[in-house]
């Protein structure tokens, strides 16, 4: 039976059979309240949590609590790849429209092609007029500018204003560290300095 | 690090498979070291000193440990950041994918092919370049990488007796154009302006090429798909997601 534990817990991604053995007895040592805490979570995410019919955003109802909530601007869209990117946004306070995920981003050489993508989705949510504004925030690596080229293409002829993630430096490095590819992005992005 | 080998090499970047939480394993066409896969450490994160530079279709400079199975990358530095110029063309980006794709299909780990490493990367160079539809460079690229291994197509001469052509039919396992006594059942019966764009496309005549009309450029393409596909024995993956119709107009416009 531990070892049964030990085979689940290894099958997690980023947990190899070392860490899955300390898991497996960790919970085995902790107090039961704990881990009948943990079983009863586990239960609730599975049977519970689902995908937003409108934006596909991880939540617990027909629709997430982003897409409900009347307070977020409706007239702005921001495209991510996954879930895990809408709380990335999230955590930085400064966007109050609303998403909507892809599922993945365009990879020919996976066999991932726009079909594959929420993109029809999208675009039924555009049929209204309401929308002003899309956020391209596709991941910064090539598989994410190729989606977002392949978006702003489709989009260019609806009349929307369709942005992209700026790309840049980090904020608390040095220049000198910085890569090519990055800096000439950083360059293209500069902005007017007020004075 | 004792008794590990290092070594540096140009290096294509064909693909890259995540791993773990911010690696990924890269499989990278040397120059002098043939196809070869390593891991490179902490990439995925924003912060990586050399993540961008190892993305697909970047060319790099890039030094590797030796490992069992998997080299380690522990230095990159940009040779030609073509990756970065073609993802902001969808056209192009989906023609470069079928490129890399069929680069690491023809290639062994740890083969040297120089050949095709200067073809690929010659092929990136245009792409990124914009001067030519992408779907013809592609083509291109397809039927001079098929050749360079070993399986050069004809497109005048009969393929199986040499009589010389021009002929009307294509068999993908005879070798491509067949006379009518060569001529298997269940053999292809391109137009003639098709035979000729292929062989412009064989040789980089790009003045003949560019001035095909859009019937001849699908028929070429699906045969050129064809053949490489019946030599790889299995189907390329980023053959069915190439985008044809975009930028043709566009650049024959010169808008591109």
């Amino acid at each position: 039976m531990v070892q049964d534990l030990i085979d689940e817990l290894g099958r997690l991604p980023g947990i190899g059979p070392k860490s899955a053995q300390r898991i497996a007895f960790h919970l085995l040592q902790a107090d039961p309240a704990d881990v009948q805490r943990l079983t009863e979570v586990l239960t609730v995410v599975r049977e519970k949590v689902r995908f937003c019919e409108t934006c596909f955003n991880v939540a617990e109802a027909e629709q997430c609590r982003i897409c409900l909530d009347p307070r977020r601007e409706a007239t702005q869209i921001c495209v991510v790849e996954d879930p895990k990117d809408v709380i990335a946004l999230e955590r930085t306070r400064e966007f109050r429209g609303r998403y909507h995920v892809l599922g993945g981003a365009i990879s020919p050489i996976d066999g991932v092609g726009p079909d594959d993508l929420r993109i029809t989705e999208l675009m039924r949510r555009l049929a209204d007029g309401a929308v002003e504004e899309i956020i391209l925030a596709t991941n910064p690596n090539l598989t994410g500018e190729a989606t977002a080229a392949y978006l702003a293409r489709l989009l260019s002829t609806m009349g929307l204003r369709v942005t992209r993630l700026a790309s840049g430096l980090p904020v608390g490095g040095d220049l000198e560290y910085a890569d090519e590819v990055t800096l000439g992005r950083a360059f293209e992005g500069r902005r007017l300095l007020d004075a | 690090m004792v008794g590990m080998s290092l070594y540096r090499d140009a290096a294509i970047v064909l693909r890259t498979h995540k791993l773990g939480e911010a690696d990924r394993i890269v499989t990278l066409l040397g120059r002098s070291k043939g196809k070869v896969r390593a891991v490179a450490k902490g990439v995925r994160r924003t912060r990586s000193r050399f993540g961008a530079r190892l993305e697909p279709g970047m060319v790099v400079d890039v030094q590797c440990y030796e490992g069992r199975s998997l080299d380690t990358v522990t230095q990159a530095e940009s040779l030609a950041p073509y990756g970065d110029q073609i993802a902001r063309d969808y056209a192009a980006w989906t023609a470069a994918s079928a490129m890399l794709e069929t680069a690491d299909r023809l290639t062994e780990e740890r083969e040297p092919i120089t050949a095709q490493f200067t073809l690929l990367a010659g092929g990136l160079s245009a792409l990124a370049a914009g001067q030519h539809d992408s779907s013809l460079l592609l083509d291109s690229y397809l039927v001079r990488a098929v050749s360079v291994a070993g399986w050069a197509p004809t497109f005048d001469a009969c393929a199986g007796c040499g009589a010389p052509g021009p002929h009307r039919a294509f068999n993908l396992a005879s070798g491509g154009a067949v006379c009518s006594s060569c001529r298997p059942p269940g053999s292809a019966a391109p137009r003639p302006e098709t035979f000729t764009l292929l062989g412009a496309l064989l040789v980089g005549d790009w003045s003949t090429a560019s001035t095909s009309d859009d019937r001849t450029r699908q028929e070429a393409s699906g045969l050129v798909s064809a053949y490489v596909q019946w030599h790889l024995e299995r189907g390329v993956r980023s053959l069915r997601l190439v985008d044809r119709t975009a930028d043709t107009a566009a650049v024959r416009e010169g808008t591109r």
